[in-house]
């Protein structure tokens, strides 16, 4: 069953006067529950699919459709809410708050929501226990490893229970221990939570991680 | 206020910027509610000043002294009820920097007419009644150089020169706030003796009958002087010690003016900071925007950041001089009696805080507002 959809998408940028297609015209689905891996050169619109994915930005033409909700003609303010319910997103470089300790980091999500502190602390604490860091829940990002900080990054990501996790190279900064252990993370969050997964990626051993693995190449899907 | 704690970890990232910012607003404030408050104490002086009470001075210029025959030609006007009349004495105790007011004055009918403005003890009344040396104090300046009752203190004169040596045989308390307890009182015939020639009243005051004949007996007055050598300007007590304030210059003027520039000075540097402190964290907005955080709680957490260093300042500045001036009851030896910090400038500077939060604030919040997420996150410093 699909639970993305895109129709005849396409996102083009100005430079000056001149107007840069990225692509044009993309048809994908990603069903619930799924792994996808996007794979392609610098350039090639990675990037600027999971943004657009993720509601971040607005297509030039064609529309996106997570769910029941068409992401592609929602306003500024209801993407912003929509994001906070339906999106889990991580970063290459974690993007963690330097001022927030792992604990409030992860809470950032819920503090959109009408949770009790009592019940985002159980959240936050079930979040941080799926990425193992629990003990590390009142270090900030400094005290942490870059392992460390992008599990938390994820846990973050995972702690509203998203309808969507997209990942933007997030073992591109990670040594190859680290980075396994990540996918291992990702691999058990869709298998074992049946969370539907997106990730964009140079990292051939990452993508070997996921079910399905589609090329981008300027602007193309070629597999 | 579930975000409050997210505002109060980014005010604290540079606590020592954060410090120095709410310091600066908080010294503004403080120098705002001073300024100010000289300008609410003179202004309350001027119109504290009683209107059933009248001034008789030199119309040439208060400097000028008035005949000492005036006195029963003043008594004789329809209207007046009692007369007396003081001079200014000028001196210093020890050191040129212990100036307070010190009057000569016809002392039986001076303390009767102020009977309402000042209290004293009757047997120290007495007292300084019958010792021509004696003097009374009030009770801000006693305190304020350790003297005592019975204590002879000799004060240097500036305008009568000399040492002249007077024994406190009184301490007066004001009733009326705007009344000086930071002055000496004492017997005209003291100077008399030594300058005969050059004591004379600097001014008269009249207790009228009642306030509404003012007009009529301003009027009657300067008429009758008007053709002597020494014509005189007469008016309420009111208009006496608002001309006072005039003789200043504008200070109101002056005082607000430096007021406001100092408050916009320190504007400038707030928004500097706050500008400062919303550029080094663009790449953070835009985590929050994909997080799902609106423009409009972005641009609301800038504005609590500012505020809270706006008003954080301004209740420190603001309560440090209301404090400050009410323990020391700081008087600018003697000039501003009932100096304070009053309701009205607290309201005031609270204002221009909020004002200042605002200000400050509305640049950076607009950014972090209207930028993308995309575009944050694509932001390098």
């Amino acid at each position: 069953m699909s639970l993305v959809t895109l129709r005849n998408l396409s996102k083009s940028f100005r430079r000056d006067s001149e107007a840069i297609a990225v692509f044009d015209g993309i048809n994908l689905e990603f069903a619930a529950g799924s792994f996808t891996v996007l794979m392609g050169p610098s350039g090639s619109g990675k990037s600027t699919l999971l943004n657009l994915l993720a509601g971040l930005d607005r297509p030039t033409g064609g529309t996106v459709v997570v769910g029941d909700a068409e992401v592609s003609s929602m306003s500024l303010g209801g993407l912003a809410a929509w994001r906070s319910r339906h999106v889990g997103f991580v970063f290459q470089s974690y993007n963690l708050l330097p001022v927030l300790t792992a604990y409030q980091n992860v809470e950032l999500p819920l503090l959109l929501t009408r949770l009790s502190k009592a019940e985002r602390r159980e959240h936050v604490m079930t979040a941080l226990g799926v990425v193992g860091l629990t003990d590390r829940a009142e270090h900030f990002p400094r005290q942490l490893s870059g392992g460390q900080e992008q599990r938390v990054a994820i846990a973050r990501a995972i702690v509203s229970d998203p309808t969507i996790i997209l990942l933007d190279e997030p073992t591109g900064q990670l040594d190859a221990k680290s980075a396994a252990e990540i996918l291992a993370l990702l691999q058990r969050l869709n298998r074992e939570f049946r969370k539907t997964i997106i990730m964009v990626t140079h990292d051939p051993h990452a993508a070997a991680a996921a079910g399905t693995v589609l090329h981008l190449d300027k602007g193309v899907l070629t597999s | 206020m579930r975000f409050f704690p997210l505002v109060w970890a980014n005010l604290t990232r540079h606590k020592r910027r954060t410090v120095l910012t709410t310091a600066s607003v908080a010294l503004a404030l403080f120098l705002f509610a001073t300024l100010r408050s000289v300008v609410t104490t003179l202004e309350a002086g001027a119109q504290v000043g009683s209107e059933s009470r009248m001034i008789v001075q030199s119309a040439k210029a208060i400097v000028f002294l008035l005949p000492m025959s005036y006195k029963e030609r003043l008594q004789a006007v329809p209207g007046v009820q009692a007369v007396t009349w003081a001079d200014w004495f000028g001196g210093v105790y020890q050191d040129p920097k212990n100036f307070f007011a010190t009057f000569a004055a016809d002392p039986a009918s001076y303390l009767e007419m102020y009977r309402s403005d000042m209290t004293i003890p009757a047997e120290q009344r007495a007292a300084f009644l019958q010792e021509r040396t004696a003097c009374i104090v009030g009770q801000h300046l006693m305190d304020k150089f350790g003297w005592h009752l019975g204590q002879n203190v000799t004060l240097a004169g500036t305008i009568f020169p000399g040492d002249w040596t007077f024994t406190i045989r009184g301490v007066y308390r004001a009733t009326n706030p705007a009344f000086s307890e930071d002055a000496v009182m004492f017997h005209y015939e003291m100077l008399y003796e030594r300058y005969p020639r050059f004591v004379q009243p600097g001014w008269y005051v009249l207790e009228l009958k009642d306030p509404s004949l003012a007009p009529q007996v301003a009027s009657r007055v300067d008429s009758m002087f008007k053709n002597s050598s020494d014509p005189t300007k007469t008016g309420t007590e009111r208009a006496f010690n608002s001309g006072f304030v005039t003789m200043w210059g504008n200070v109101s003027f002056l005082m607000n003016s430096i007021g406001m520039a100092v408050v916009f000075a320190i504007l400038l540097v707030a928004a500097n900071s706050m500008m400062l402190s919303a550029r080094e964290r663009i790449n953070e907005i835009g985590v929050l925007k994909t997080v799902g955080f609106g423009d409009r709680l972005l641009f609301g957490m800038v504005i609590a950041e500012a505020s809270t260093i706006a008003l954080g300042g301004a209740i420190l500045g603001l309560g440090l001089a209301k404090a400050l001036y009410r323990s020391t009851g700081f008087t600018a030896m003697g000039f501003l009696p009932g100096f304070d910090v009053t309701g009205g400038t607290l309201a005031i500077g609270l204002g221009i805080a909020v004002l200042l939060a605002v200000a400050s604030g509305l640049v950076p919040a607009l950014n972090a507002a209207r930028l993308s997420a995309v575009a944050a996150l694509r932001h390098v410093e």
